[in-house]
C-alpha cells in the first residue's frame, strides 16, 4: 500500500503531467489560453484574479523552499528551525489565506455572473473542484498542525520523501509516519498534477518571462507552408486533377 | 537605410455614403462565428460620435498607443514591461462588453410555435452572452448618422477637445463617415503589449496578424492598441484582428472591404519605406510633427538609390514595380491630400485618410452660395474653423494647417474641374494657387474620381514560387494539411480545441475577372441564356440546355 501510495502513484501522476503537457501542445495548441473571463466582467475579477494568482505564486516559492532545498542547506546558512518555522508558518499562512479568499472570490463570481457561468465548462467545474480541495486541505493541514497544533516538521519527512522521486530512489517508509492531513493533501495534489495538462490550468506553464527580454515589436517572415499543405514529392509527377472512380 | 515594404491602404472619405457594405462583407468573411459576435474589423462610425467601442480615442482612459518618455523615449502608454506583468492577472485598462455591446439574437423560433391569439408574436432578444432575454441598448453603430444626437454626439473625445461653443454650430454643420479597419502600424503598440510574442508584424508585406496558436490570452494587446482594432474572441479566448486579408492580398486581390465597397473609396497601394528610421520618427518631441515625420520614412520607389536599396534588401522586382504604380504613394505623396489617422498614439499608422470636403462644399450651397467658385470654397475652409479643427484633432494631433492644405486642394480641384466640365479654358492660376500644375491636379482627379479598378487596386502578389498551391483547382484533399485529421468537429476542450481548419481560399479569379471586366453585366452569350423565372415548365425554350455533343448523353 505505501509503494502503491507513494511510489507508483506519484510517478504515474508526474508521467501524465509531462506527456499530457507535450501531447496537449502537440495537439491543441489553438486551445492553450487562459480563457480569460474578464471581458464578460471586471469590478470583482479585479480583485478575486491578484488576490488568487499572487497567493498562489507565493505558495509556490514556500512549496519549492520548503521541499527541493534540503533542510541541511538552510541551517549551513545559519537559518535555525525555529526561526525557519515562524517565517514559513507566518508567510504561508498569509498566503495561503489570500489564495482561499481570491479563489472564494473568483468561484463565486464564476457562479453568480451569468455570462460568466455560461462560459463555464464541465472541465472548468471538475478542475475547480480538484483545484480548492488542494488547496483546503493544504492549508487546513497546515493550520492544523503548526496554529492549533505543536508544529509539524514536513521537511523531516515529506521533503526527503519528495526528493527522492527525482533521485529515482524512492523512499516510501518516510512517508507512512506523516500525519494524514499531509498525506491526503499530497495525494490530492498528485491528482491536480495528472488532471493539469487536461484543464485550462496549462496557462501556467506559458508565464510570458520572456517578455521582459524581447524587442518589443516582432517581426516574423509569412509561413514557409501556404495552403498548410504537405510539399509534394517530385517524384508524383505533375499534379493531376482526382479522378473519380466510376461503379 | 533598411527597406521594407507595407501594404497601405487609403480612404477618401469624400465619398463614403455610410452603408457599411464593407463592414457586412468583413463580417461575413472573418467574424461571423460565435465569440465574435460584437467583433467589427472594419467598422463605419458617424463623426462626430463616440465611435466603437464607446470612446476609444480616449486615451486618458484607455491608455493606449505610445508615449515618449522625458528621455526622448517610447514606452507603451499602458506601461512598460514590468507592469504589464504585474497587471496580468487583470488588465485594467480592459474594455468591457458593455464598451463594446452585448451581443444578441432573437428568438425566432417563437414566430413559429406561438400559439394562435389576437396579438402577433414578437421575436424578443436574447443575450448571446447568456441566452437570456435582454434589452438592445447599444451596438457597433448606434449613433450612426448623428442618432441620439448632441446626447451621444456629446461624448465624442475629439470634440471635448473643442470649446462648447463652437460644439453647437459644428453639430449643425456637418456630418461624416469614417470607415475604420486595423491601421497595420509601422510602430504597432499591440504587437508591443503582447506578452506572449504572439502578435507580428510580417516582414513582406507589414501586415499585422496575431498568431493564433501563440496567444495565451493575456488581453494585454487590446489595451495597447489605441484605435481597439484588436478584439477578445470570448469563447475562444484568443485576440483577433482584421488580417487585411492576407489570404487575398497573396494572390493579388484587394481587401474584402475594398471589394465591395459601393463608393469605391479604397485605394491600395504598398509603400517602401526606411525601418531604420521608424522608432526615431515616431519618437519626434512634438505631436505636430508627427505626420511630417512618418512622411519622411517613405522612400520615393523611383529614386535608383532606393530600388538598389530595394533589391539589397530582398525585396522583388515586381513588388518595386508596384511600389512604383501605388496610389498610396500618389495620393500620401505626390499630392499631399492623405493624412494618418490619429499619428498622436505614434503608432505610425498605414491606414489614412483623405478629409472630407464635401461637407463644406454642403454648408455653402445650403446657404445659397456657389460651392464650386474656387475663392467661395478657399474662403469657407479658412473661416469653417470648427470642422477643420475637427479634422485636425482626427488626422494630425490637432494642427490645422494640413488640414487646411489638404481641403484647398481638393477645392482647387473642384473648381479647376468644374471650368472643364463647363467646356471653358482650363485655368492654370487655379493650380498654381494650391502649388500644384494643371496636368497634376487633373492626374489627381483621375485617381480621385474615376481610377479603374486596377488602378486603385495595386497589389502585387506573394512570392511562394509555388505555383500549385496557390492555383485554385482542387487537385489535392482540402483536408489534408499538416497534422490534421481535417475532419472538422471539435476537439475534447471545447469548441475551440483541436487544430484549426486552414483558410479555405476560394477561387478567387474567377471574381478578378468578373471585376476587371467592362462587360459583366453582358455575357457573350447573353442571347442565347433562359431566364427560369420566366420559364414556365412547359417545353424546352433553347439555350435550356447545353448543345448535344456527339456521343453525348444530354
Amino acid at each position: 500500500m505505501n509503494v502503491l501510495l507513494w511510489v507508483v502513484y506519484p510517478y504515474l501522476a508526474m508521467a501524465v503531467l509531462a506527456g499530457g503537457l507535450i501531447w496537449r501542445y502537440r495537439y491543441d495548441k489553438f486551445g492553450w489560453t487562459t480563457r480569460s473571463s474578464q471581458l464578460y466582467e471586471t469590478s470583482v475579477l479585479r480583485w478575486g484574479s491578484p488576490l488568487f494568482h499572487f497567493g498562489v505564486l507565493m505558495v509556490l516559492i514556500g512549496h519549492i523552499g520548503g521541499l527541493l532545498i534540503p533542510k541541511s542547506w538552510t541551517e549551513a546558512v545559519g537559518i535555525t528551525e525555529h526561526a525557519y518555522h515562524l517565517m514559513a508558518v507566518f508567510i504561508g499562512t498569509i498566503a495561503g489565506f489570500s489564495t482561499l479568499i481570491g479563489m472564494a472570490i473568483l468561484i463565486a463570481r464564476r457562479r453568480l455572473t451569468g455570462p460568466v457561468f455560461a462560459a463555464t465548462t464541465k472541465n472548468d467545474k471538475a478542475m475547480y473542484v480538484v483545484l480548492a480541495a488542494v488547496i483546503v486541505l493544504g492549508l487546513w493541514a497546515t493550520v492544523r498542525a503548526n496554529v492549533a497544533g505543536e508544529g509539524y516538521d514536513y521537511r523531516e519527512t515529506v521533503a526527503p520523501w519528495f526528493r527522492s522521486l527525482f533521485y529515482l530512489s524512492p523512499d516510501p517508509e518516510v512517508m507512512a509516519g506523516v500525519p494524514v492531513g499531509f498525506q491526503i493533501h499530497i495525494i490530492a495534489a498528485f491528482a491536480l498534477f495528472a488532471f493539469w495538462p487536461f484543464t485550462r490550468l496549462v496557462h501556467a506553464f506559458s508565464a510570458p518571462v520572456g517578455y521582459l527580454t524581447r524587442p518589443y515589436v516582432v517581426y516574423r517572415s509569412r509561413d514557409p507552408r501556404p495552403g498548410l499543405r504537405p510539399t509534394r514529392p517530385g517524384w508524383e509527377g505533375p499534379p493531376q486533377l482526382p479522378t473519380r472512380n466510376r461503379d | 537605410m533598411r527597406v521594407m515594404a507595407q501594404m497601405a491602404m487609403v480612404m477618401n472619405l469624400d465619398k463614403c455614403i455610410g452603408c457599411h457594405t464593407c463592414s457586412v462583407t468583413c463580417k461575413q468573411a472573418w467574424t461571423n462565428r460565435s465569440g465574435v459576435e460584437y467583433v467589427w474589423f472594419n467598422n463605419v462610425e458617424s463623426r462626430p460620435g463616440q465611435g466603437y467601442p464607446r470612446t476609444y480615442e480616449n486615451q486618458d482612459r484607455w491608455q493606449g498607443g505610445w508615449t515618449r518618455t522625458r528621455s526622448g523615449r517610447l514606452k507603451p502608454r499602458a506601461g512598460g514591461r514590468l507592469k504589464k506583468l504585474l497587471s496580468i492577472f487583470a488588465n485594467p485598462k480592459l474594455p468591457a462588453m458593455a464598451d463594446y455591446y452585448e451581443p444578441w439574437t432573437y428568438d425566432y423560433e417563437h414566430l413559429l410555435t406561438a400559439p394562435a391569439g389576437d396579438d402577433t408574436p414578437v421575436a424578443r432578444p436574447k443575450s448571446l452572452l447568456t441566452g437570456k432575454d435582454t434589452k438592445v441598448t447599444w451596438s457597433a453603430n448606434w449613433d450612426d448618422s448623428l442618432a441620439g444626437g448632441n446626447e451621444i454626439a456629446a461624448g465624442d473625445p475629439i470634440l471635448a477637445k473643442i470649446s462648447d461653443t463652437v460644439r453647437q454650430e459644428y453639430e449643425k454643420a456637418f456630418l461624416f463617415f469614417l470607415p475604420r479597419i486595423c491601421e497595420h502600424c509601422l510602430n504597432p503598440s499591440c504587437a508591443a503589449s503582447c506578452p506572449s510574442g504572439a502578435i507580428y508584424k510580417r516582414a513582406e508585406d507589414g501586415i499585422v496578424l496575431v498568431d493564433q496558436d501563440r496567444c495565451r490570452g493575456w488581453r494585454m494587446c487590446v489595451t495597447g492598441c489605441p484605435y481597439k482594432k484588436i478584439y477578445f474572441n470570448h469563447r475562444t479566448g484568443k485576440a483577433e484582428k482584421c488580417t487585411f486579408c492576407f489570404p487575398r492580398i497573396e494572390i493579388g486581390q484587394p481587401t474584402i472591404c475594398s471589394e465591395t465597397c459601393v463608393g469605391r473609396l479604397r485605394y491600395i497601394g504598398l509603400m517602401l519605406y526606411d525601418a531604420d528610421r521608424v522608432g526615431k520618427a515616431a519618437a519626434v518631441k512634438d505631436e505636430h510633427e508627427l505626420y511630417a515625420a512618418q512622411r519622411s520614412v517613405f522612400l520615393d520607389p523611383n529614386d535608383a538609390q532606393v530600388v538598389a536599396a530595394a533589391r539589397a534588401a530582398g525585396i522583388p522586382d515586381d513588388w518595386i514595380g508596384a511600389a512604383q504604380l501605388s496610389p498610396i504613394w500618389d495620393l500620401i505623396m505626390r499630392y499631399e491630400v492623405a493624412l494618418p489617422l490619429h499619428p498622436e498614439y505614434r503608432t505610425m499608422p498605414m491606414v489614412w485618410y483623405i478629409p472630407p470636403l464635401s461637407p463644406v462644399v454642403d454648408i455653402l450651397r445650403d446657404t445659397g452660395h456657389d460651392g464650386e467658385d474656387m475663392d467661395n470654397l478657399f474662403g469657407a475652409v479658412d473661416a469653417l474653423r470648427i470642422p477643420v479643427d475637427y479634422l485636425a484633432g482626427l488626422f494630425t494631433a490637432g494642427d490645422p494647417a494640413p488640414v487646411t492644405a489638404v481641403l484647398r486642394r481638393l477645392a482647387a480641384m473642384r473648381a479647376y474641374q468644374r471650368r472643364i466640365n463647363l467646356g471653358e479654358q482650363p485655368d492654370e492660376t487655379i493650380a498654381e494657387a494650391v502649388g500644384m500644375t494643371g496636368q497634376q491636379i487633373d492626374d489627381m482627379y483621375r485617381l480621385l474620381a474615376i481610377a479603374k479598378y486596377e488602378d486603385r487596386y495595386v497589389i502585387p502578389a506573394a512570392h511562394a514560387e509555388q505555383a500549385h498551391r496557390l492555383e485554385q483547382l482542387g487537385s489535392e484533399c482540402s483536408l489534408d494539411y499538416e497534422g490534421g485529421p481535417g475532419m472538422g468537429g471539435s476537439g475534447p476542450f471545447g469548441e475551440s480545441s483541436g487544430t484549426p481548419a486552414p483558410i479555405d481560399v476560394e477561387n478567387f479569379h474567377m471574381l478578378r475577372n468578373r471585376q476587371t471586366a467592362d462587360s459583366s453585366a453582358a455575357p457573350d452569350d447573353k442571347a442565347t441564356r433562359v431566364n427560369l423565372l420566366n420559364w414556365d415548365g412547359k417545353g424546352r425554350p433553347e439555350g435550356l440546355f447545353p448543345p448535344k455533343t456527339d456521343g453525348g448523353e444530354a
